[in-house]
């Protein structure tokens, strides 16, 4: 018989397992990791192009705000600050669970909590600030 | 459950090192920029682009476009060796993965050397 302390850690979860076990909140938030980091990838061209016209000339700039300005680039744009503050707080939250600081189940919930406070506080102030 | 099995292979630590290194580049570049964007507010385009013709912005752009593309490989192709296990499609993502970075890494060159 096994129980939670003799079962052999960590796992490691398959797609099929990730949509239907129910995680606990420290596990959504290294999931979101990945995912946050994936969409940042897919995302890398668009963003190096849009760079480039921003760089380029005061023409090209104005393609780029133009560009920029449409709803639909507006919620890409949120989707990946989202993904960038997310990405960015709990990539912070493994750096110190690496130096060994808040291994304790219930300090690494505490900051993961912390994680999805911060993080969304981040994508909030900065959706207000650059995009609306 | 994913059955990947560790083995005696020095990529490990070294990729893992890697990681962390970059990641750390790429969050006090981010904190840099904010705050650098912060004070100068660029109004317009001339403004928005002297930021980065600057000379110390343009090589920490670029170490951070460089942090960027090897973190992102490290990252991706963690996650397509997890999740996907045909090793063709496997193989294909990888290359593609890593044809786009290089080019990524190039193209980012081009266009700060550009300014």
């Amino acid at each position: 018989m096994t129980d939670a302390s003799t079962r052999k850690r960590p796992r490691n979860l398959d797609l099929p397992s990730l949509i239907f076990y129910r995680l606990p909140l420290p596990g959504k938030l290294s999931i979101l990791h990945r995912v946050s980091g994936l969409g940042l990838f897919l995302l890398l061209g668009p963003l190096l192009w849009l760079f480039q016209l921003s760089v380029t000339s005061p023409e090209a700039f104005a393609t780029f705000r133009e560009l920029a300005s449409c709803g639909v680039a507006k919620v890409i744009f949120a989707g990946l600050i989202w993904a960038f503050a997310h990405h960015f707080c709990a990539g912070i939250r493994f750096l110190f669970l690496d130096a060994h600081v808040g291994l304790e189940k219930e300090s690494a919930r505490n900051s993961a909590i912390a994680v999805f406070v911060v993080s969304i506080l981040i994508t909030v102030t900065l959706i207000w600030g650059i995009l609306l | 459950m994913i059955k990947r099995i560790v083995v005696g292979a020095h990529y490990g630590l070294k990729d893992w090192l890697v990681q962390r290194v970059t990641a750390v580049v790429m969050a006090l570049y981010s904190v840099f920029l904010i705050a650098i964007l912060l004070v100068v507010k660029p109004a317009d385009f001339e403004a928005w682009r002297a930021v980065f013709a600057l000379g110390a912005v343009k090589f920490a752009t670029f170490l951070f476009a460089l942090s960027l593309f090897y973190h992102a490989w490290i990252g991706v192709r963690d996650i397509w060796m997890d999740y996907v296990q045909p090793v063709g499609i496997r193989l294909t993502l990888h290359v593609l993965t890593l044809l786009a970075l290089t080019g990524y890494a190039g193209w980012a060159a081009a266009i700060l050397w550009r300014l």
